[in-house]
């Protein structure tokens, strides 16, 4: 393999063109004082979980430091490395074995079944013990990291750095038979700003030694001790935090590929302020002689500003009583003391039962009256309730335990049930599974039976469980109707379990006018999950309930009435005369660009770190109910703070994602000849258009507009048959969701719902991108009429471009039964992978399809509702019974149709 | 005559079939498993199968000749557990270099008649390395995760000797075999290392890991992606599965070796997965047949059997692999 690559229990592979690679630094005890501490007092179990820290919290690869003069290192790094390979969440990464002492070194190498690293080696003692050196290690299977050292010393000016790196690096390839990709060069991070001049171009240098090492000896990596370089700022958080990032920004555009960091002390270039910026760049990049004078004076007014504060708050909240500190851990998402505060209070307590319903309970109201007040965003709740999960997941023997000794009718927990389902044919759930989060840090059993769940097991486990409150959720139209379905059942089957409804197509509207009208019950709209806890509380509240219902039925009649009256006051068009005031297109005056190429292009395994780019961030906020525009969210007085976490926790997932090859992902493209017949659209097998390969049949709007104003169905824009223009029709499929659910899944299991619904979330932006990415492709490549845009994200997301790509089931076709023919044209099960449920939801989920209209008067539009006379025109046209195109365009109908 | 990398790059590999199913099929007694002078050895030692190639030699030269006539290209010798670290339970340590050689010496001398029988199919020995009875990374003790019950030196040491024993009997190549922790392959490696270069002489190296269930892990937790890196730094003859597994279960795994290994892939299942009684069953039609849709998909250049598996499963494998090419190497880019 020429490409690096490291193991520990699972690969982790560099590709070029990889982000840079973080190594934790915390398990050094040159590094860390805490550490040092731990290690020197043989507490090994803590010094295990400040590695697990720093695998949480992102690193790829852990730095293992034991060099101090009353630590015996060969035995330390022994006993710590055998710890961590006990532990699975740890053992993932790779290890660096980090010792000045050769002999540490090799004695922690022999602990490792993986590929780890060797930091470091050098020609300190001449040659010979360098190959020495170097042949162990290769025997070991690691990589290694040279330091920039000689016989002469370290290197600390530019030409020394890249003299010794050369030199080195011949060696171990001539000598040693070391693959390129397995030398790392470090040049030396060494401290600036320490008021001696001769110090003052040690970063530029280093930077310069980046540049030049990338260029002139290929395939070997570059890493460094980032801390170090603003050593002389120590106490000063915020200003070493802005020196690293500038430091970093510069020396990884130079070509830096890891490096020992503190990844919670690096922050955005972007972010650090103009006047702090141009004294740190001043100093590292050596701008001017009196550099380091300037950014002590300036640096004053840091010290003792936040970073360091938080860091003394940090510390102070273990002083607190127990009680404190789980409220603390749970309202701040806290894992690391989580068992052993259990522990305390279940020891204090006696009984598994009152820790929860205790002090873990008030912690969690304390969670959700935040939440509930605006004070905390969803995206930390979601982190206070792993902490939730992780101390439940410690008392869970003690439960057991005291269960069995209960007699058994005495053994339900008491607490009140909900049961939640994606309903049949629908198979999205990252809301189902948010609102499931929230109920559970209240305090409620949650039944989740998943997705796709037909109605006959929902109401046998609401039975079964005897649950107070049925949660049906669903994103796709089709999913509305059968909601309607499990109402009718619950109605006929004599339930009287309130029943809640959400999902992104549901509606206050729809649930009133669709969903109530067949349960005599309560029947709720949930807008969002912030909202499932105050409407379950009040529904199931001894003295509200009654009030309650009646409200929301009050209200619904209401909502019933002014639809009614709303849609009697609107006007439809015939249909025959909504197609005579169709959208026209002068097919003479701007004819359509023949495509360079025709045909079907799949896309196997297309590689996602190109997709990144594409992403769309501001539905990604959205989905975790943060509401503004990326990037300017992420400075919003409001939840620019969460979100600017949120976002910092998704790259690193991103990250993950892209050099752990979490998913894959597929997509086909085509581009066929094709009329437009009526309203329907013909695809031909060739130029000759004597064979029909397929045809789809568009919805035309017939809402009354103001005079002169076209009624559009999507096949106005391709050129009519008769018209004697040859047109041409593109449609797509992809999905980045191969591989989303067994490894959601695995989050699930260790109680991180956090990161299943981020993994999921980041799922479907990339799917979205990838059809972003595709489109651009087929525009400036397979059809080839947009090869001279160059468009910046923002411009893409804005569509600042000729053509759309409608999606079936979306308001410019709201019909799903156009999937199917498209799917079938395009092969895309084959291809992609992707299948159709009943109800025609894609699956996996994180997938887009649809078509290309290439024309550049085409746009994007609403059919909105439809008389009954199209509908029976569209069933005739696509030969289907009227009453099964009444159900799929149930949520699209100017009528009733029962 | 064709050196190992020459036919196999012309074609797939025969190796052979199981040794202990073999020997099982006997029906020795406790007195077959002591060699000479041990007749009042302290412990038990039926079961102790490397001891026949001192006490019944002509009994595993048969089994060799089994094989061969089955049509295997490549036998293993009967040294699997020939370390002193496996040995030590029978307090057999002391036999460690005899019994290599004297393995090593029956397998050799049943693969030259063949080849002298027939010089256009050359037959080739591999010293079988297996990982020991101990593991390097993982704690015997749960309640204390950070001990180990053998360290790499020992393991360094213990296979130091092994490797020189049966380099001094001449066998063509070394098989580290039923890897289930890494780090003891590791440790392999690095004797191997040591001893090619102390004796200025290598021969070709194969390795064989076991993933252990559907985990698709190795016993040590590692996935087959990660094994793969970790084995980086090895001049590869050969990398593959075999154990644990029936050919059915080892596809998955199999395709990731396939897709990435710059070196051949070898492959050599179970008979199936063992029934109620612990019995392997798969008929050698069965195995055949599994193993027939690896290589028609090209996803291997050596296949052979392990537990269950007999010379009647070797023939079908043979008669199978003449109608398939052998996988080709990716192009490493």
């Amino acid at each position: 393999m020429s490409i690096p690559t490291y193991s520990g229990l699972e690969p982790l592979r560099i590709f070029a063109g990889a982000n840079f690679v973080n190594i934790g630094e915390r398990t050094n005890v040159t590094g860390s004082a805490a550490f040092r501490k731990l290690i020197k007092e043989g507490k090994y179990d803590e010094a295990v979980s400040v590695a697990r820290q720093q695998v949480e919290n992102g690193a790829q690869v852990i730095d293992v430091n034991m060099d101090e003069g009353l630590i015996d290192g060969v035995q330390a790094m022994r006993k710590l490395l055998n710890l961590i390979a006990a532990e699975p969440d740890i053992a993932r990464v790779p290890v660096m074995v980090d010792s000045s002492k050769f002999s540490v070194i090799e004695a922690g190498l022999k602990c490792l079944q993986g590929k780890g690293i060797a930091n470091s080696i050098s020609l300190k003692e001449g040659e010979t013990e360098f190959l020495r050196q170097a042949r162990i290690v290769r025997r070991l299977g690691a990589s290694a990291v040279v330091m920039c050292f000689d016989e002469q010393g370290q290197a600390d000016n530019f030409e020394r750095r890249i003299s010794i790196a050369e030199r080195a690096y011949r060696l171990l390839i001539d000598k040693a038979h070391f693959a390129p990709h397995d030398i790392i060069i470090d040049p030396n991070i060494l401290t600036v700003a320490t008021g001696m001049s001769e110090h003052d171009h040690y970063a530029v240098d280093y930077i310069r030694a980046v540049s030049w090492i990338k260029k002139h000896l290929p395939g070997a990596l570059v890493s460094g001790g980032v801390s170090n370089v603003s050593f002389s700022f120590r106490g000063n958080e915020p200003v070493r935090e802005a020196i690293h990032t500038a430091f970093l920004y510069h020396a990884i555009k130079a070509g830096m590929d890891m490096g020992i960091v503190n990844a919670g002390q690096i922050g955005l270039y972007d972010d650090i302020p103009k006047d702090l910026l141009e004294h740190v760049e001043d100093v590292l990049l050596a701008r001017r002689p009196d550099a380091t004078e300037r950014m002590v004076i300036f640096a004053e007014r840091f010290k003792g500003a936040p970073s360091a504060e938080v860091v003394a708050q940090q510390a102070a909240w273990r002083e607190g009583s127990v009680e404190e500190r789980l409220k603390h851990a749970l309202v701040h998402g806290i894992m690391d003391f989580i068992d052993t505060d259990t522990e305390e209070v279940r020891v204090a307590l006696q009984d598994p039962v009152k820790v929860i319903e205790g002090p873990l309970m008030a912690g969690m109201n304390v969670v959700g009256d935040l939440f509930g007040a605006g004070k905390m965003f969803l995206p930390q709740v979601v982190k206070s309730a792993r902490v939730m999960k992780k101390a439940v997941a410690y008392l869970e023997p003690y439960l057991l335990e005291k269960k069995r000794s209960l007699p058994l009718d005495q053994q339900g927990t008491g607490a009140k049930k909900i049961l939640m389902a994606t309903v049949k044919g629908d198979v999205h759930d990252i809301g189902k599974n948010i609102v499931g989060v929230i109920m559970a840090c209240n305090g409620w059993e949650v039944i989740d039976l998943g997705v796709m769940i037909p109605c006959e097991k929902i109401l046998k486990a609401a039975k079964d469980n005897n649950v107070d409150i049925i949660g049906l959720s669903g994103l796709i139209t089709p999913s509305l109707d059968e909601m309607v379905h499990v109402a009718k059942e619950m109605e006929r089957e004599g339930f009287t379990t309130p029943l809640l409804i959400g999902g992104a197509t549901t509606s206050r509207v729809h649930t009133a006018v669709r969903v109530a009208p067949h349960y005599s019950h309560s029947v709720v709209h949930v807008i969002d999950a912030s909202r499932s806890v105050p409407v379950v509380n009040n529904l199931l509240s001894d003295n509200e309930s009654v009030r309650y219902a009646a409200e929301v039925k009050e209200e619904y009649i209401k909502v019933r009435a002014q639809y009614e009256g709303h849609e009697r006051s609107k006007e439809y068009l015939p249909i025959a005369e909504a197609r005579d005031k169709r959208f026209t297109i002068d097919w003479a005056s701007e004819p359509p660009v023949k495509p360079k190429s025709t045909g079907v292009f799949p896309f196997r395994n297309f590689p996602i770190a190109q997709l990144v780019p594409y992403v769309d961030w501001t539905p990604f906020f959205m989905a975790w109910e943060l509401a503004g525009k990326y990037p300017k969210i992420l400075k919003d007085a409001v939840v620019g703070v969460e979100a600017t976490r949120l976002f910092a926790d998704a790259q690193q997932m991103l990250d993950r994602i892209v050099k752990e090859n979490w998913l894959q992902a597929h997509g086909v493209a085509a581009i066929w000849p094709a009329n437009s017949v009526g309203d329907d659209i013909e695809v031909y097998r060739d130029g000759a258009r004597s064979e029909t390969l397929g045809r789809f049949h568009s919805l035309r709007q017939q809402l009354k507009k103001a005079p002169g104003l076209p009624y559009m169905a999507l096949a106005d824009f391709i050129a009519p048959k008769n018209s004697g223009t040859t047109d041409h029709l593109g449609g797509f499929a992809v999905t980045v969701g191969h591989g989303v659910d067994e490894r959601a899944k695995r989050f699930e299991q260790a109680g991180d719902d956090y990161n299943a619904i981020m993994l999921k979330a980041l799922a479907d932006r990339l799917a979205e991108a990838f059809a972003e990415k595709l489109h651009e492709t087929v525009r400036k490549e397979l059809w080839g009429y947009g090869n001279s845009e160059a468009l910046s994200n923002e411009q893409l997301i804005k569509e600042d471009y000729d053509g759309i790509r409608p999606a079936p089931g979306y308001p410019a076709c709201p019909d799903h039964t156009e999937k199917p023919e498209l799917f079938r044209l395009l092969d895309a099960e084959k291809h992609t992978g992707i299948e159709l449920t009943e109800s025609l939801a894609m699956f996996p989920t994180a997938a887009v399809s649809g078509w290309y209209f290439a024309h550049p008067k085409s746009k994007y539009f609403g059919v909105g509702r439809i008389s009954r006379d199209q509908l029976v025109d569209i069933a005739a046209r696509k030969d289907r019974p009227i009453p099964e195109m009444e159900r799929w365009l149930g949520s699209n109908l100017a009528y009733s149709s029962s | 005559m064709k050196t190992i990398e020459e036919l196999a790059s012309q074609r797939i590999l025969i190796l052979d079939g199981a040794m202990g199913t073999m020997i099982q099929q006997l029906g020795l007694t406790e007195e077959d498993f002591h060699p000479k002078g041990m007749e009042q050895h302290e412990i038990l030692l039926k079961g102790n199968n490397e001891l026949l190639s001192l006490s019944r030699p002509e009994a595993i030269k048969r089994i060799h000749e089994q094989y061969l006539e089955a049509g295997a290209d490549i036998v293993e010798t009967n040294t699997f557990s020939a370390t002193t670290i496996a040995q030590a339970e029978h307090k057999c340590e002391h036999l460690v270099r005899e019994l290599n050689l004297a393995s090593a010496r029956l397998a050799r001398e049943a693969c030259d008649a063949f080849t002298k029988a027939d010089p256009s199919k050359p037959r080739f020995v591999a010293g079988a390395l297996g990982p020991t009875n101990k593991t390097a990374s993982l704690s015997p003790d749960v309640n204390d995760p950070g001990y180990r019950a053998v360290h790499f030196d020992d393991l360094v040491t213990a296979y130091s000797e092994q490797v020189e024993a049966l380099l001094d009997g001449r066998v063509d190549l070394l098989l580290v075999e039923t890897i289930f922790d890494t780090l003891n392959a590791k440790a392999a490696f690095f004797a191997i290392d040591e001893v090619f270069e102390k004796r200025g002489e290598r021969v070709p190296l194969m390795c064989s890991v076991t993933i252990t269930d559907a985990s698709g892990r190795t016993l040590s937790g590692q996935t087959i992606d990660a094994f793969m890196i970790s084995m980086g730094h090895v001049d590869l003859f050969s990398i593959g599965l075999n154990c644990a597994l029936g050919a059915a279960q080892m596809r998955p795994y199999l395709q990731v070796l396939a897709e990435h290994a710059n070196c051949l892939v070898s492959v050599y299942p179970n008979a199936g997965l063992p029934d109620q009684f612990g019995e392997y069953r798969e008929t050698p039609e069965v195995t055949a047949s599994l193993v027939g849709e690896f290589m028609r998909d090209g996803l291997v250049n050596i296949v052979g059997g392990c537990c269950g598996t007999t010379p009647q499963h070797i023939a079908a494998l043979a008669k199978e692999a003449a109608k398939h090419a052998p996988r080709k190497l990716p192009v490493i880019v």
